[in-house]
């Protein structure tokens, strides 16, 4: 069974490491925060101008002048900090920002990543994503393995227009988790039942395959 | 010193067809709601606007875009006007997308003093087409100026008498880095109280940036995306 975007957010939570600073992204990357291990203690660092994002609001607490940087109405954990934008990309350049997560349209094999325009189709702009990925120490992607018509996003170079180049280190997949190296993808784990044959042929980019590759659990 | 102007109107009366101006917000949270209707009601146009976004179809810059008052819009994202998105498909608006940092910095530097900056930001990618590429130790950095700006527009939670302005939560964002950008630059405050009542520690952005101030009302302060958890 591929995972649900739920479970891609769980096994990227995984990831995270106490004392960790986290950028997420809009979309699956947001639900990442709902998974974070026992014991662990992280701090979400949402671009336009706060670190300590909490969870939403209840209902009738909403402030408009509290959002993330997908334009939600937040909270604030104690210990949080506001700050303009002009610093908010001051610590993502300048290396503060432990992990990123974001999404992605298309990622090669040599770690670029394309998730900012489709040329005619979609003008949405880059945000903050260029910024990110140029600078973050450690990037993963969530991201469906395939588009809706079935193709590989995986791919030996991207066809959409970059958003960085050389970027990305890791994916979490429906299908699979994925490092980023100098020979390609290389297969870490496995969606639950799923065969790496059926990886192997939804990954058009290099696939490195080294032994037996563990099944993820939930 | 008195900064203090009667209302929108007034602030924004010299804005003329063809400016250039930066405006503070990050989507509709923080963004000068009573300039921008204002500048709705004046009908001024051609203006080329920078802001981190456009807006929504029927408020914030959406408005001017709306009326075809923005002949250039440079912003990062601007996914949330599908007017926007009409006009620059089918060629009718000028757009120049940009990375949010990148244009954060373009206005820092402006307000710092500083003719560019180097950043990532977009190095490898169709952002850095025409920009000079400079290599500092193993990675490529972009050359890009510091913005030039005829009127900054910002909202402020308070403000006093002498320009001197404080933000409230995300509704910061953009708006100190726009208030340095502007040869003439207008706040609009939520509260306007005389000068000496705020404390000069709690200062964002000091009064030497801003030259026209007044007292903002009737703010809508919209919710962009309403999202909220139920109580157990």
């Amino acid at each position: 069974m591929a995972l649900t975007k739920e479970q891609i957010a769980q096994r990227i939570a995984r990831e995270l490491k106490d004392g960790y600073y986290v950028n997420l992204g809009i979309g699956i990357p947001t639900l990442v925060a709902n998974y974070i291990p026992e014991g662990v203690n992280v701090v979400f660092q949402s671009e336009n101008g706060l670190l300590g994002m909490g969870a939403f609001p209840f209902e009738g607490e909403e402030d408009p002048d509290l959002i993330n940087a997908g334009k939600q109405t937040i909270t604030t954990v104690p210990g949080a900090a506001f700050f303009d934008s002009a610093m908010s990309f001051g610590m993502i350049r300048a290396g503060k920002v432990d992990l990123t997560v974001l999404g992605a349209m298309e990622v090669s094999e040599e770690g670029d990543i394309a998730n900012w325009k489709i040329p005619g189709k979609m003008v949405k702009g880059m945000g903050g994503a260029m910024d990110l990925v140029a600078s973050a120490q450690n990037i993963i992607v969530a991201m469906m393995h395939c588009n809706a018509k079935g193709e590989s996003k995986l791919l030996p170079k991207c066809s959409l227009p970059l958003t960085g180049k050389r970027c990305v280190k890791k994916i979490v997949s429906d299908l699979a988790v994925l490092e980023v190296g100098p020979d390609g993808f290389r297969l870490l784990e496995r969606a639950p039942g799923v065969e790496v044959d059926e990886i192997k042929v939804k990954t058009a980019g290099r696939l490195q395959i080294v032994g037996d590759v563990p099944e993820m659990t939930f | 010193m008195n900064k203090v102007v009667a209302d929108a109107d007034q602030a924004i009366h010299d804005i003329r067809d063809g400016d250039v101006l930066a405006l503070g917000g990050f989507g509709l949270c923080g963004i000068p709601e009573n300039s921008i209707a204002a500048l709705v009601k004046k009908g001024t146009k051609n203006l080329t606007c920078i802001s981190n976004n456009a807006g929504v179809d029927d408020f914030g810059i959406g408005l001017l875009l709306k009326k075809r008052q923005v002949k250039k819009m440079i912003a990062s994202y601007v996914g949330e006007n599908a007017e926007f998105e009409r006009q620059l498909l089918d060629g009718e608006l000028e757009v120049e997308l940009i990375p949010q940092g990148t244009l954060a910095t373009r206005c820092l530097a402006a307000g710092y003093g500083m003719p560019a900056i180097y950043t990532p930001a977009g190095a490898g990618t169709e952002v850095a087409e025409g920009k000079e590429v400079r290599r500092f130790g193993e990675k490529e950095y972009l050359l890009e100026y510091a913005f030039e700006v005829n009127f900054s527009i910002v909202k402020a939670w308070k403000g006093d008498t002498m320009g001197n302005l404080v933000f409230r939560a995300t509704a910061r964002n953009f708006n100190p880095l726009v208030a340095m950008v502007g040869k003439i630059t207008i706040a609009e405050v939520e509260e306007l109280v005389p000068a000496g009542e705020l404390d000069p520690d709690h200062i964002h952005t000091p009064g030497i940036f801003v030259h026209r101030i007044f007292q903002g009302k009737n703010y809508e302060k919209r919710i962009e995306q309403r999202t909220v958890r139920r109580k157990l």
